[in-house]
């Protein structure tokens, strides 16, 4: 569709314009593209980043600079220690980038030539620019690979759809971390491709939610999640009101999408997509169930199996999502393939879990078990059935902490003599649900 | 109002209390006493994780009137043990 070979790096209409607010004060796409000269001027060419800035601004600062020198950012779902061997057995000698380095890298020396910023650099539409990690079905992580070019043209259609297009100066503050895909496209990436600013912080509690809003110029958006809205909701205090509210990363009920709209004086747009394809779709869920593809996008269905293609996707991609196509360009979502789960935003799936917990010295057998429990009222955490006959609670527990993100850590550990598999090994669904209910009959 | 006669009897009820609130709002499978009042409640210790905080600074809005906020300076010691975090409510509450 497009022979675009090259894009920028910001679309900022002037130098002077606002490409973040960092505690109240502006940063121009001026001082953005200064630092992210400095900060790339400091790293080796073809080499691969860990950008784990916990500030979106030094986020952005990393992830330019790793683009303007050719570098490549590696974005995996979780940072244990288990996840940063598989890195470095993927990635060899990668470079961390925290907060720390961010500001040291700031105050290198700076060649004259990049002194003076007078225009935005332009970057190959087909640089790698990132590897994004899914757990993938085995015990490593995926990698999958992003292009510039890819990046750039979905992260537009979606600050067309967010209506970030429209001339106003938006400024995007987001709850969830930049390098989450989500985080990383919505906050950073739409925000930098669209003109508009960001906002360095990551409120936490519902009272930090509401100052950032306050601190904010208007017109501005709040870029969260079912689990952040959730308890914003609950906890009774009064928000500021936003422009747009958008969510992602768990289907959101009508119940709360209302209830938000009315709270925060907005309406509430969430975004479908996964790292394989990126985003795909935009609903509202006050109004419709229905979710609209973004324009260029395709779904075809062939079986029960739905592949996108078009738009930023350069080759078809297979989608494990239960989709069903209602009408031209849109569909309802049924469900996550079983062996994914999500745990308050995050994705992992079953059995890069198991694989996680069977490598654990002193287990024979384990298999993870996720609750059927679908309000959003309580979060739901895994159970895991394991046969580990040298090893108790607190060791097991270590030992994960190692391998798994915290979210996903079991709770309860339910200790057997053996997993009721069946002759060809496979676990039945069906024995873990009576398993479970044995347990709970005895506590 | 912050409670400016602490007994260390009503500081063990206070403790107890909110080891009770917390086994219910992140839904612990073990009893409050089982908590041990100065392990951390991150990590090897109680093993919570952020997930929980918001779930326990919710109820603690509730129950004491209190706000938690990141940007107060001593935000990570106040969940450092259930200890500490029983005399920052004790200092802090409002109801």
């Amino acid at each position: 569709m497009s022979t675009t070979t090259h894009f920028p790096l910001i679309t900022h209409s002037s130098l002077d314009a606002a490409v973040a607010y960092r505690n109240g004060s502006v940063i121009t796409a001026r001082q953005f593209l200064h630092g992210a000269h400095k900060v790339a001027s400091t790293l080796p060419e073809k080499r691969y980043i860990l950008n784990t800035c916990q500030d979106r601004y030094h986020f952005a600062l990393g992830f330019a600079a790793t683009l303007i020198a050719d570098c490549i950012s590696l974005m995996p779902s979780s940072l244990t220690t288990e996840t940063l061997r598989s890195l470095q057995r993927l990635a060899p000698n990668y470079i961390t980038l925290d907060d720390d380095d961010i500001n040291k890298r700031l105050q290198a020396d700076t060649p004259p030539h990049q002194q003076e910023i007078t225009k935005v650099p332009q970057v190959k539409a087909a640089q790698l620019a990132a590897w994004v990690f899914t757990s993938g079905s085995t015990g490593s992580p995926v990698p999958h690979p992003k292009r510039w070019g890819s990046l750039v043209k979905n992260v537009r259609i979606e600050g067309k759809r967010l209506g970030l297009q429209d001339g106003a100066n938006h400024t995007i503050i987001g709850t969830v971390p930049p390098q989450h895909m989500y985080g990383f496209e919505s906050t950073v990436l739409v925000a930098l491709q669209s003109g508009n600013a960001f906002d360095a912080g990551r409120p936490f509690y519902p009272v930090d939610i509401h100052n950032t809003i306050t601190a904010t110029p208007q017109p501005r958006l709040l870029v969260t999640t079912p689990y952040h809205l959730h308890s914003l909701l609950a906890s009774e205090i009064e928000v500021a009101a936003v422009n747009l509210i958008v969510s992602a990363t768990a289907p959101l009920s009508k119940e709360l999408a209302v209830e938000a709209e009315g709270r925060l004086q907005s309406h509430l747009l969430e975004i479908y997509g996964c790292t394989e394809t990126g985003q795909l779709a935009t609903r509202r869920p006050a109004e419709s169930a229905e979710w609209q593809l973004f324009d260029g996008i395709q779904l075809t269905m062939e079986g029960d199996k739905v592949t996108a293609s078009g738009g930023h996707i350069d080759q078809p991609i297979t989608i494990s999502d239960r989709l069903e196509i209602t009408r031209h360009n849109h569909f309802l979502l049924h469900g996550r393939s079983e062996d994914m789960i999500n745990i308050a935003g995050k994705r992992s799936s079953l059995s890069y879990l198991n694989h996680q917990a069977i490598a654990v010295e002193g287990v024979e057998d384990a298999a993870f078990f996720m609750p059927n429990n679908k309000t959003e009222k309580q979060i739901s955490r895994l159970t895991l059935f394991v046969v580990a006959p040298t090893l108790d609670s607190r060791s097991l527990m270590r030992a994960l902490r190692d391998r798994i993100d915290p979210v996903f850590l079991p709770r309860p550990i339910i200790f057997i003599d053996a997993l009721p598999r069946s002759k060809t090994g496979k676990l039945p669904q069906a024995a873990l649900i009576a398993l479970v209910e044995a347990n709970a009959e005895k506590s | 109002m912050p409670n400016q006669n602490q007994t260390p009897a009503t500081d063990d009820t206070l403790l107890i209390e909110i080891a009770e609130l917390i086994v219910t709002a992140v839904n612990l499978e073990i009893p409050p006493t089982d908590i041990e009042p100065d392990a951390p409640l991150f990590g090897e210790g109680l093993g919570l994780d952020s997930i929980d905080i918001l779930e326990i600074s919710l109820v603690l809005s509730k129950q004491y009137g209190i706000q938690l906020r990141s940007d107060s300076n001593d935000n990570i010691s106040i969940f450092g043990s259930l200890r500490s975090l029983t005399a920052h409510v004790a200092e802090h509450r409002t109801k």
